[in-house]
């Protein structure tokens, strides 16, 4: 199966951040934008949402810490006490170094295989790459093209009076 | 770019006088009932006073340790604040130019500083300092201590005194030096004061490294003598600066709750807000650091230092002990884990005030026990004193402020400050 996109390129960043806008404020939808590097504002003028993985991390960190306090307690003061040091079996302040590690463990493998799964990044994931320059010098603004719905004169019409220097059209297998 | 006045009006004025108005009558009240018997406590007789654990202490000598810490603590905080706008020369920091000329404020109490803690050494050294009576370096005296003595060579009264004149006039030459640039840049223009003021700030860094914790020994950890913690210098320095950038956020909001500072925005908050919370867990380390080790080899001459602070002096301190873990540690943690509550004035509003507080308390708990023991409190002598001194540093901080525009107009980074974005 195949999509349809048109492609808008620019090649300035506030040129594009106020394209953004204006496509968006007319009504159509972005697919995405693709640039060389990371744009200041950019997710605030896509509507992006700020992600939702620190609160990954918060419980992951929590789990972390609760692991590895129940984990000491109980070897060292049930499974199989010993004493060390002339320190009660169960003594807090021995076990905090473990905790404080396991919580960051926790917490930062967990937010990364959080990440993987949500963004389905795998060895075998495949980039549909809408156009080389976008990983040059160039900004690549993605809108799909839905057949019989898309007014295509209106589109390449809407970016280019927003400073798109080309407009394209390109097909992408999914 | 335009030049943004801070005034200070008459009325804002007249309530730091009234805070100091009210200190010395706290501070007098709370005098005369200790001159008159030790509070009430005491009036129930010295037997019973004595069995309910507390000892009997002279009003003259929880007056100077009073004065001392709050002195300790208020110059710190001002010294932090010439050791913040080093900091943001030297890693070439844009971010946060519209602030800095509030750190740099900071350091107009340096000066009283410096005044007070010579004063208030030279009239009760005695009574903060166990190692300046001479009996104990003296062998022919019963109360001759030899472990006090191997340490003459560093603590004695005279070196101890020109470490300390030496500490204030370094410090206070180098705030002198980057304020005078900061002001001709305004005045002038120009990039050369900005490449002068990094060299400056480099060299102080410096300095300041090997000061910060020199005076946290002469100033904090010789009151307990016979204790050491190579750690300490590190604790007090992580003490002094998470409360220093409490109070530089502090300001920052109450100057934008007051119609200043038009261009600090949320993105500018966000990051005083992540260096209060990460240096509120930096502290937490360092007092970990040291707690731990000292509990693990349990060696009674360092253990000595927390079962004063836990069991000892009749579990007088506990309380503070772990209050102070509370509001320094777990408060600032959880409050401040998430974005939004950094990005929010109410929230850091609360969190650097509960700061600014545990970290008061902390500096008591370093002090107190080694000097009034069981006779320690938080009374009418405490508060007096404290108000008395903020009342000094307000005064001192914001007559700084408004001498200069609150926005350094014409620093190269000025723009990007204004664009700062995160």
């Amino acid at each position: 199966m195949t999509k349809k996109f048109v492609l808008g390129i620019y090649d300035d960043e506030d040129v594009l951040l106020q394209a953004i806008e204006n496509v968006r404020a007319a009504g159509t939808n972005i697919y995405e934008v693709f640039s060389p590097y990371p744009v200041h504002g950019i997710d605030d003028v896509l509507g992006i949402k700020r992600s939702r993985l620190p609160i990954v991390a918060f419980f992951c960190g929590l789990f972390g810490t609760s692991f590895a306090l129940w984990m000491q307690i109980w070897m060292l003061g049930f499974d199989w006490p010993m004493i060390i040091g002339g320190k009660p079996h169960i003594s807090l302040p021995a076990f905090i170094p473990v905790t404080f590690e396991l919580t960051v463990l926790c917490a930062a493998f967990g937010m990364v295989i959080t990440f993987f799964i949500v963004t389905k990044l795998k060895p075998s994931f495949k980039v549909n790459v809408f156009d080389k320059r976008s990983t040059d010098d160039k900004f690549v603004m993605a809108i799909e093209v839905k057949e019989g719905v898309t007014d295509m004169s209106a589109l390449n019409n809407l970016l280019r009076t927003n400073g798109a220097i080309e407009v394209n059209e390109k097909e992408v297998s999914k | 770019m335009t030049e943004e006045r801070l005034i200070i009006s008459r009325k804002t004025n007249n309530k730091f006088f009234l805070m100091i108005a009210i200190g010395v009558v706290l501070l007098i009240a709370g005098i005369i009932i200790a001159a008159l018997g030790g509070g009430a406590e005491h009036a129930e007789g010295h037997g019973e006073a004595a069995a309910a654990g507390h000892e009997a202490v002279s009003w003259t000598k929880r007056l100077y340790v009073n004065l001392w810490l709050n002195n300790v603590y208020f110059t710190g905080i001002a010294l932090v604040g010439v050791f913040f706008v080093a900091v943001q020369y030297v890693a070439y920091a844009g971010w946060s130019v519209l602030i800095k000329r509030i750190p740099e404020a900071l350091g107009y109490y340096l000066p009283i500083g410096g005044a007070v803690m010579l004063i208030v050494f030279l009239l009760g050294g005695h009574d903060i300092f166990h190692w300046t009576h001479e009996y104990l370096y003296d062998v022919n005296d019963e109360r001759y201590d030899p472990i006090i003595a191997g340490k003459a060579p560093f603590l004695n009264f005279w070196f101890f005194l020109i470490r300390m004149i030496a500490y204030f006039v370094l410090w206070i030459l180098f705030f002198n030096w980057l304020r005078r640039n900061s002001i001709n840049e305004d005045l002038h223009g120009g990039t050369s004061y900005y490449h002068k003021s990094i060299r400056i700030s480099a060299m102080f860094l410096v300095v300041f490294g090997v000061t910060s914790s020199l005076s946290a020994w002469d100033w904090v950890l010789s009151i307990d003598t016979h204790w050491f913690s190579t750690m300490f210098g590190w604790y007090v320095f992580a003490s002094w600066w998470v409360s220093g950038l409490a109070a530089i956020t502090l300001t920052v909001i109450i100057l934008k709750q007051n119609g200043y500072l038009k261009m600090v925005n949320a993105n500018h908050l966000h990051d005083l807000g992540k260096f209060v919370f990460a240096f509120s867990i930096f502290w937490t380390y360092i007092w970990f650091s040291q707690f731990m080790l000292i509990w693990y080899a349990n060696i009674p001459e360092e253990s000595i230092y927390y079962i004063e602070r836990l069991g000892g002096n009749d579990g007088h301190y506990k309380w503070i002990f772990f209050t102070n873990l509370i509001v320094n540690f777990a408060f600032p943690f959880l409050v401040l884990m998430t974005r939004d509550a950094k990005r929010q004035m109410i929230m850091l509003k609360i969190v650097t005030i509960a700061i600014l507080a545990g970290h008061w308390l902390d500096f008591y708990l370093m002090m107190m026990p080694g000097t009034l023991r069981t006779g320690a409190g938080i009374g009418f002598i405490e508060i007096g004193t404290t108000l008395v001194f903020l009342g000094v540093f307000l005064l001192t901080f914001t007559k700084g402020l408004a001498k200069a525009s609150l926005v350094p107009v014409n620093h190269p980074f000025v723009e990007e400050s204004v664009h700062h974005h995160v």
